[in-house]
């Protein structure tokens, strides 16, 4: 039985949380990295991407409750869902029309990009608190657990609780979905293919008739998609605030060179490999041990390897070891 | 060097600019802007090294910056001896574990063949030090910090004369680029630009939750200064009859008198880094800095190591950093770590070594001026226009009181799209470099 209260308390604090984070962070990381592919740059916009892609969702969601619309007891975001994205993939394909493309043309080094993915980093962080406001913003909505704790204890006689949210159900399911289809679209349809082509050697792309302009475009609108369903997620889950976006630029980068950057399997590895190491380092494990080891043994402490407050830390610590011991990520990086 | 009309009359128009602010909105704001405008051109001084003379990424300013001002606490606050006493020896041993930990991993993994002996040296040198500094760190912040927590409840300082920090604050960054450097350079440029991101969260981060260090949130506030206090000036007989002689008021001379002080010290320290940034730039080793960046493989064909010298000028960039921060930590007499943010101390910094003009040192500190009171004004000049308008809506409608409640967010718009459009259209800056 302490066997498996002990299972519950790590399930309830550590595996569910860390499934839940590592999706956000791998839907993240996947737009980085198809940017990297394609367009050969870091985005540092990415973050406030995400943020502008969940604010979207989160007007069409206030202005769907204002009409009373709702999706009984799922979050009404999700049908707010495929307005944020189409909104998001306007103002990307609009950067891109105004700022990105000319950069393109004149082939400027990926530092330049980079340095002007600042500038737009800028434009959308200033965007996004003009228009909603740097505070905390609620718009989860529907049934907030598919199990409770108390319930949970109840029907299983334990004396741990497990609570399993709705947002974190939500998340698994959709973040399975999206990459099963990102990578069916990749890897099978035409379009994809040129993508990947494109990635792996623009000459012989270009040579081949592949459209440039067309990958480019197509691309934007995955990200616009990746960014606002990764934002709204991480918003359902975490509650949305401008900054936190800004902040997780950094566990979506680590994700993405942890990973491999421009190698999307390996921004979904990173991205869990970066979540469970961020909840695990971060958690104190007083309450498991408790149940695992004899009485005699009893932890005193609360056994917290890090606090908290360091899980930024925990993100540069792997980017470091990886970056010293395996440069190009854990699966080859730079081709798609 | 010849003289240059248009450059001096760009840096006539910023003085002009700082003028007007003083006449609009009086002498004391003008000199605010011009002190932190000093600062401001040191810190693009800093990264113009690293980027406009080595292409280096640095997003990590912030860190550095705060290094600086978590040095003006460690030189000048008086020693709170009580701590020291109850955990301050404890700290030092538990510090020196940890240090020693790391140094025998490296030791371990550069000396041992690699193999399982290896990896299980490591491990268990890792894993035993980790546990082993743990329990004494843990049990030495306890004792420092039950020692008067609403007061001090942390070691502080060495009770130094304050300007002391400011090299001390260089030497600390300076210490934290060498860790970066040394581990992200040499990789691809992307990399440095991500680690030195990270580096900048966790410095911010050890600032606010090592109590012991730097009372955390809880904010060190008045530190001592190297300039005289206006109580002290107006209570001086001295004083009151000098500033009534040039038809003064005793307080407002006082606040302008400590001002012009800061002003004096900030000049001095600009003055001596920008001589010390020109003479790099024009000598033999600035001149292999630029080729490196220009061309490294044929730098390299040329003998020169290249990781080693980007490792020199990212260190030297970031020290500069490190004292900018000491100053402003100075300037403002007190260390906040809450009010470290990404977008005003990392990023507004390359936004004035990309307006000012990147490789060119004039033009970073032109940036530097120029992009601090743009910083500071558009807020007004924002408010101003939304009070334009927003005149002919009615009041209480919605989008009126929002649109009047968002001008605080223009200022982060107003510079992404200043630093976009200057990228675009005039990409050498207003000072091309040469």
């Amino acid at each position: 039985m302490d066997l498996l209260n002990a299972f519950i308390a790590l399930s309830n604090f550590v595996l569910i949380p860390g499934i839940a984070y590592g999706s956000q962070l791998a839907l993240g990381a996947l737009g980085v990295t198809l940017i990297y592919g394609i367009l050969r740059f870091s985005n540092f916009a990415h973050g406030d991407t995400m943020a502008f892609g969940a604010m979207a969702t989160i007007m069409v969601t206030w202005l769907l409750q204002s009409w009373g619309i709702s999706l009984g007891p799922l979050p009404t975001a999700l049908l707010a869902l495929p307005f944020g994205i189409a909104f998001t993939a306007l103002l990307l394909l609009g950067t891109d029309r105004v700022i990105y493309r000319f950069y393109r043309t004149q082939k400027s080094p990926p530092v330049i990009f980079l340095i002007v993915s600042l500038g737009v980093m800028f434009i959308m962080n200033g965007l996004v608190r003009f228009i909603i406001g740097p505070g905390d913003q609620r718009f989860a909505d529907g049934e907030r657990f598919i199990i409770r704790a108390r319930e949970f204890k109840a029907w299983t006689g334990l004396s741990e609780g497990l609570a399993f949210k709705t947002s974190q159900g939500i998340t698994v399911i959709t973040a399975v979905i999206v990459v099963a289809w990102l990578f069916w679209f990749l890897n099978k349809t035409r379009t994809g293919k040129s993508m990947r082509a494109f990635s792996d050697n623009e000459d012989l792309a270009l040579l081949s008739g592949i459209n440039p302009e067309r990958v480019v475009t197509i691309t934007w609108i995955l990200v616009a998609a990746l960014a606002t369903i990764a934002g709204v997620l991480y918003g359902l889950d975490k509650g949305f605030k401008p900054f936190t976006y800004f902040q997780l630029l950094l566990p979506i980068f680590a994700a993405a060179i942890v990973g491999g950057l421009g190698n999307p399997l390996g921004a979904i590895t990173g991205g869990f490999v970066i979540a469970f190491s961020e909840v695990t380092i971060t958690y104190a494990f007083k309450k498991v041990l408790t149940y695992i080891l004899p009485d005699s043994l009893d932890p005193t402490g609360l056994v917290q390897l890090l606090s908290t407050d360091y899980k930024f830390a925990v993100s540069f610590v792997i980017l470091i070891i990886v970056l010293l011991f395996k440069p190009t990520g854990l699966f080859k990086g730079k081709a798609l | 060097m010849t003289v240059n009309m248009k450059n001096i009359s760009l840096f006539a128009l910023v003085g002009v600019l700082i003028i007007g602010a003083g006449i609009i909105q009086g002498a004391n704001t003008a000199l605010l802007i011009l002190n932190f405008g000093l600062i401001s051109a040191i810190m693009s001084l800093g990264v113009n090294l690293q980027w406009g003379l080595a292409g280096l990424l640095n997003v990590g300013v912030m860190g550095f910056v705060a290094l600086g001002g978590l040095a003006a606490v460690l030189v000048s606050m008086p020693t709170t001896y009580d701590a020291w006493s109850a955990g301050g020896g404890r700290m030092i041993v538990a510090l020196l574990v940890g240090l020693g930990a790391i140094i025998a991993t490296v030791f371990a993994y550069k000396k041992l063949p690699a193999g399982k002996t290896r990896t299980l040296a490591i491990l268990v040198l890792l894993i035993a030090g980790f546990f082993l500094f743990r329990s004494l760190f843990d049990a030495a912040v306890t004792e420092i910090e039950r020692v008067n927590p609403a007061g001090t409840g942390y070691l502080g300082g060495l009770g130094l004369p304050v300007i002391i920090s400011w090299p001390v604050g260089g030497l600390l960054a300076a210490g934290a680029a060498w860790v970066i450097g040394k581990v992200a350079l040499g990789l691809r440029s992307d990399y440095l630009a991500i680690a030195t991101l990270g580096i900048a969260e966790i410095i911010i981060s050890l600032l606010k939750n090592e109590d012991w260090l730097s009372r955390g949130v809880k904010n060190v506030v008045g530190i001592p200064r190297p300039v005289p206090y206006e109580v002290d000036l107006q209570a001086s007989q001295a004083f009151i009859d000098t500033a009534a002689s040039i038809g003064f008021e005793p307080v407002l001379a006082s606040t302008l008198f400590v001002k012009l002080c800061y002003a004096a010290l900030f000049t001095t320290v600009l003055l001596i880094l920008l001589w010390l940034s020109q003479m790099a730039l024009n000598s033999p080793w600035g001149r292999m800095m630029r080729a490196i960046r220009d061309n490294e493989v044929s730098s390299q064909a040329m003998g020169k190591n290249i990781t080693a010298r980007h490792l020199q000028i990212f260190i030297l960039g970031s020290a500069i950093c490190g004292i900018a921060g000491a100053m402003m930590t100075t300037l403002d007499s007190q260390l906040t770590p809450t009010a470290y943010q990404p977008l005003r101390f990392t990023f507004l910094v390359w936004v004035m070594v990309i307006v000012g003009g990147s490789g060119n040192n004039w033009g970073s500190v032109l940036g530097g001026f120029l992009i601090w009171f743009l910083w500071v004004e558009v807020e007004p000049m924002g408010a101003a226009l939304m009070n334009l308008i927003t005149a002919p809506m009615a009041d209480g409608y919605w989008l009126k009181d929002h649109l009047l409640e968002s001008v605080a967010h223009m200022r982060l718009l107003t510079m992404g799209i200043i630093l976009i459009v200057v990228l675009r259209f005039s990409p050498k800056g207003l000072i091309p470099e040469k």
